[in-house]
């Protein structure tokens, strides 16, 4: 034993920010060796935004005035896109639950949450990836938005927000599954309803009449609705303050959810 | 006050459900000492590790690990252990150094110390060639290795070994025999677990053998053979008349014969004395061996003298 070893005296909420930043320094490298999720997250977009903009063309005829389909769409697909990027943040805890790693962990003196933490954050860099490729295919697609830069950055924070939001409820579906089939069943059963049940691909007015209170009112709408007023100046009304504490009251619940049911599992 | 102890155990009880898994477990290690738990698939072993390591909560008893009781202060136990379990405790996706230093870290060593301690750990390892490798691309030895090398990133001073070496193959279970008999020089006080007796034989200072979740015997691994008995040498033969003849000659040293399988069994005493005595006898006499072979005492045989009853027969 030739060194000797230096501990770091940080105080403990510092340690407890520190095994963090470890955690998702851990997952992001996943991410990048994940070769074939890798290759996902660049053509995932760009196939859903060839696909439903040429399926759904005629929907153009039902949009208001002067918006063109593809500029209706984008905020949709991007919400979509976050929404079902989160079922891997769900697997990513059920994989680490399932193997030795995770006692590992918890025989270690560091923070309960981090694991966890790791997952949710390096999903919010994937997901900026995603938007990335999605906005640049976009604009060659014929796109136009008329942000101004302000309305950039609410829709940079919007999309965070809710990439946090989603990928806390993930991690839940990844506790609570005893299977990453299962992980794939649970997310599938919660995250198409929402998705498709929204403003996303069609306006929710033209769907029937039994599903439009709740397509109008659920939270991937309100998301939706505000980038999109954002995005292309569609009337933006109570979308922008809903959508905000729709994602703020599902972390409120979903962090310490998430976060007891993981220590429950793991103490058993 | 430092106690000679560096963990006591004292009648900890644990089930699941209906099904009582220990009943009543009591052990003392000793600091800078290795003690084996010594028993079968399903006697508690694992339950135990996973309690002292703070995994795992318990129903009664009293457990502490360095003066830390591991129900009340769970996180003063985590940095002074290191945990090895039986499926390699490493994220596959890192390479062998990401991983070493990312523990590192989360044992609260500053990322400096943890990267020299990582280059210092692989090469007492001999990964320095597989450091950059993502794990999935290690043999089993190599991971259990570096699954080893991870609990010793902040040199603990208590290491838990949980069948450090099932699965392997002979010459990576002697390569970490090496690395675990090192271990100990160097003052780890050591708690493994094993179901090989040669394992605890060659290791330890002290076993203690667990079945169904109690202990069913516990001493130096001298006291224990002398329990069980010594080794033996098997001779067999390949005529009925040369068995026969073979008895004779044998006489009194015979602890057992088999007749049908024309089998003779000599207790060694004393390796150097007792085989060559034998056979200079059989020899003498003219005899052909067909086979030797020596018979170790095995786990079932502690278990047929201590309980009376084979291991297998009640799995």
């Amino acid at each position: 034993m030739a060194t000797t070893l230096e501990f770091s005296k940080r105080p403990k909420w510092a340690s407890s920010l520190n095994d963090s930043l470890v955690m998702i320094r851990r997952s992001s490298t996943h991410i990048v060796r994940n070769t074939d999720q890798l290759i996902g997250t660049f053509f995932q977009p760009i196939m859903f935004l060839v696909l439903f903009t040429a399926v759904f063309n005629a929907v153009g005829m039902a949009l208001p005035d002067g918006v063109s389909y593809i500029n209706f769409i984008m905020a949709g697909i991007i919400i979509q896109t976050v929404a079902f990027g989160s079922t891997t943040t769900a697997i990513a805890v059920c994989n680490d639950l399932q193997k030795g790693i995770i006692d590992r962990f918890r025989s270690l003196p560091m923070s309960d949450t981090a694991v966890l933490t790791g997952h949710v954050v390096s999903d919010v860099f994937r997901n900026a990836i995603s938007t990335a490729v999605m906005l640049i295919a976009g604009l060659a697609f014929g796109f136009r938005p008329n942000a101004s830069l302000a309305d950039w950055l609410a829709i940079i924070g919007l999309i965070v927000l809710f990439t946090l939001a989603f990928s806390w409820m993930a991690a839940i579906m990844g506790v609570l599954a005893k299977s990453v089939e299962g992980v794939q069943w649970m997310t599938f059963v919660i995250v198409f309803p929402l998705t498709f049940a929204s403003s996303a691909f069609v306006p929710a007015e033209t769907m029937v009449s039994w599903l439009q209170p709740f397509a109008m009112n659920q939270p991937i709408t309100q998301v939706i609705e505000a980038i999109r007023a954002l995005m292309i100046g569609t009337p933006i009304g109570d979308y922008g303050v809903n959508s905000v504490l729709w994602c703020l009251g599902i972390l409120v619940v979903s962090v310490p959810l998430a976060t007891v049911l993981f220590k429950r599992k793991t103490t058993s | 006050m430092a106690s000679k102890y560096a963990i006591t155990v004292k009648n900890l009880k644990k089930s699941y459900g209906d099904t009582e898994v220990l009943k009543g477990i009591s052990l003392n290690i000793e600091r800078g000492t290795m003690l084996a738990l010594l028993g079968p698939n399903g006697a508690g072993k694992t339950t135990t590790v996973r309690i002292l390591s703070t995994l795992l909560k318990y129903d009664s008893g009293n457990v502490a690990v360095e003066g830390h009781d591991v129900s009340k202060q769970p996180d003063a136990v985590r940095s002074v252990i290191g945990l090895t379990g039986q499926s390699a405790a490493v994220d596959e996706m890192l390479t062998g150094r990401e991983n070493l230093v990312m523990m590192g870290e989360l044992y609260r060593l500053t990322r400096r110390s943890a990267k020299a301690r990582a280059e210092e750990l692989l090469a007492d390892f001999d990964l320095v060639e597989a450091a950059n490798r993502p794990l999935k691309t290690y043999s089993g030895g190599m991971r259990r290795r570096l699954d080893l090398a991870v609990s010793l990133i902040a040199t603990p001073p208590i290491i838990f070994l949980d069948e450090p070496t099932t699965g392997l193959d002979p010459r990576s279970r002697m390569a970490m025999w090496d690395i675990i008999t090192e271990l100990k020089q160097k003052g780890t006080t050591i708690l493994l677990t094993t179901q090989y007796l040669e394992e605890a034989d060659q290791l330890a200072d002290q076993i203690v053998v667990i079945d169904g979740g109690k202990v069913i015997a516990e001493g130096t691994a001298k006291d224990l053979k002398a329990k069980i008995g010594n080794d033996r040498l098997e001779l067999t033969f390949a005529t009925k008349k040369s068995y026969d003849r073979a008895c004779e000659v044998i006489g009194n040293d015979t602890v057992e014969s088999d007749p049908k399988e024309r089998t003779i069994a000599v207790l060694i005493r004393d390796t150097d004395q007792d085989v060559a005595s034998a056979i200079a006898r059989i020899h003498g006499a003219n005899l052909k061996i067909q086979s030797i072979a020596i018979h170790k005492p095995t786990l079932d045989d502690v278990f047929l003298s201590v309980t009376g009853k084979s291991g297998k027969e009640k799995n």
